[in-house]
C-alpha cells in the first residue's frame, strides 16, 4: 500500500506562520501538475535523460510530504533511468497519482 | 549577514526562505530560479552566504562555484550526499544541508558560518572590535553609542579633532579622526578622496573635473586620490 502524504513538515516549518504554509501549498498546487505532466511527456516520448531529471525534481516533493518510501523508490527509479532501466515505473506513477488526489484537498 | 537562494524549485526556495526567517540577523535579499542570474547579481552585490542547489538543469551548483572569483559562503543545499561530499573541495563551501531541511539542522550551519567569520586575521578583528560589528558602525555621541548602517553614510568629512558622519539624513560630529575611522571601514563601499574626505563611492551621483556630488555634498577630489577613484568606477 502506498503511504500517503502529509502536510507535518510544512506544519513544523510554518509554525504559526500561516500566510507561509498557504503560500506554500499555492506553490505546491501549482508546480505539481505540471511537472507530473512534464514527467509524463518525457516517459511518452521515451526521453530517458529528461525523465530522470524531472523524478529527481519530484522526488523532492515527495520528501516535503512526509512520503519518505516514496522518495526512496524515487532515487531508485532516478538511478534506473539512468542505466536505461524502469522497473519502478508504475509504482513511481501511482505516488503521483496519491499526490495529485491529496493535493485536491489541501 | 545578507544571502541570496539559488534553487530551481520554488517549494525549496520557500523552504530555505522560511528557514531564514527564523534567524533575526539573516537577511534574504534575492532568490534565484537559476545560477545564469545569480552570477550577473553578484557582480553588482556583495553577498555573505549563498544557499546553493547542487542539481540544476544545464548550468549546475558545482558550475556556479567554479565560476566565482571571490565567492562567499557557500551552504550547498540537496538531497545528494554525495555531490555534496565532492563539492567540498571548494575552500567557499562551508557546509551542505540534505533536503528537507529541518530548522535545527539550519541553524547549526548559520551557527558554524558564524564561527567562520570570527576567525579572521587577527589585525582585522582588532582594527573593528571596538565599534564596528558586522554592517554597522557604532559612534559615541555625548556618551551615548549610537548604532550607523554603513551603506548608509554618504560622507565622512574631517573637521580638526572631529569628524562629521553624513547620512543623507542626518550629520553626527564624532571626537575622532579620519584615519582612525578609516580603519574600520569596508574597502569595498568607502574611498579616501581627498585628505580631509571619504566617501561611500556606491553613493555617488555624478563626477565633474575635481570634486564629486554625493547626495546634496559636493566633494573635491585630490590629485593623488583621483587615480584610485577612476579606478574603482565601473566606467564604460
Amino acid at each position: 500500500m502506498i503511504e500517503q502524504p502529509n502536510l507535518n513538515y510544512v506544519d513544523e516549518l510554518a509554525g504559526e506562520d500561516i500566510e507561509f504554509r498557504n503560500q506554500f501549498i499555492t506553490i505546491i498546487k501549482d508546480e505539481f501538475p505540471l511537472e507530473k505532466e512534464e514527467y509524463h511527456g518525457h516517459v511518452s516520448n521515451k526521453r530517458i535523460k529528461a525523465t530522470a531529471e524531472i523524478v529527481h525534481k519530484l522526488k523532492h516533493k515527495f520528501n516535503i510530504l512526509g512520503m519518505e518510501n516514496s522518495y526512496k523508490l524515487a532515487v531508485t527509479y532516478e538511478m534506473e533511468l539512468l542505466d536505461g532501466k524502469n522497473g519502478s515505473e508504475s509504482k513511481f506513477n501511482e505516488v503521483l497519482e496519491t499526490i495529485e488526489k491529496y493535493i485536491k484537498t489541501i | 549577514m545578507n544571502c541570496i537562494i539559488i534553487d530551481d524549485e520554488a517549494t525549496a526556495r520557500a523552504i530555505v526562505r522560511q528557514l531564514c526567517s527564523k534567524i533575526p540577523e539573516l537577511d534574504v535579499i534575492e532568490e534565484f530560479d537559476n545560477a545564469i542570474s545569480a552570477i550577473k547579481f553578484l557582480n553588482q552585490q556583495n553577498i555573505d552566504v549563498i544557499f546553493l542547489d547542487i542539481h540544476m538543469p544545464g548550468f549546475s551548483g558545482v558550475d556556479f562555484v567554479q565560476t566565482l572569483k571571490e565567492p562567499p559562503n557557500i551552504v550547498l543545499t540537496t538531497s545528494d550526499t554525495n555531490f555534496a561530499i565532492a563539492a567540498y573541495e571548494y575552500e567557499c563551501i562551508v557546509d551542505y544541508l540534505v533536503k528537507p531541511i529541518t530548522l535545527d539542522r539550519f541553524e547549526k550551519s548559520i551557527k558554524k558560518i558564524w564561527g567562520l567569520t570570527t576567525k579572521q586575521p587577527k589585525s582585522i578583528i582588532e582594527s573593528k572590535q571596538d565599534s564596528v560589528e558586522g554592517d554597522d558602525l557604532y559612534i559615541n555621541i555625548d556618551r551615548r553609542l549610537v548604532k550607523l548602517k554603513l551603506n548608509e553614510i554618504s560622507v565622512i568629512e574631517a573637521k580638526g579633532d572631529y569628524i562629521d558622519v553624513k547620512t543623507e539624513k542626518e550629520e553626527y560630529r564624532v571626537h575622532t579622526t579620519l584615519k582612525r575611522i578609516k580603519e574600520k571601514l569596508p574597502e569595498k563601499l568607502f574611498l579616501q578622496i581627498h585628505r580631509s574626505y571619504i566617501i561611500n563611492f556606491t553613493k555617488i551621483i555624478d563626477i565633474e573635473d575635481n570634486s564629486v556630488l554625493i547626495a546634496k555634498n559636493v566633494v573635491p577630489i585630490s590629485r593623488s586620490n583621483r587615480p584610485e577613484l577612476m579606478r574603482r568606477l565601473n566606467l564604460l
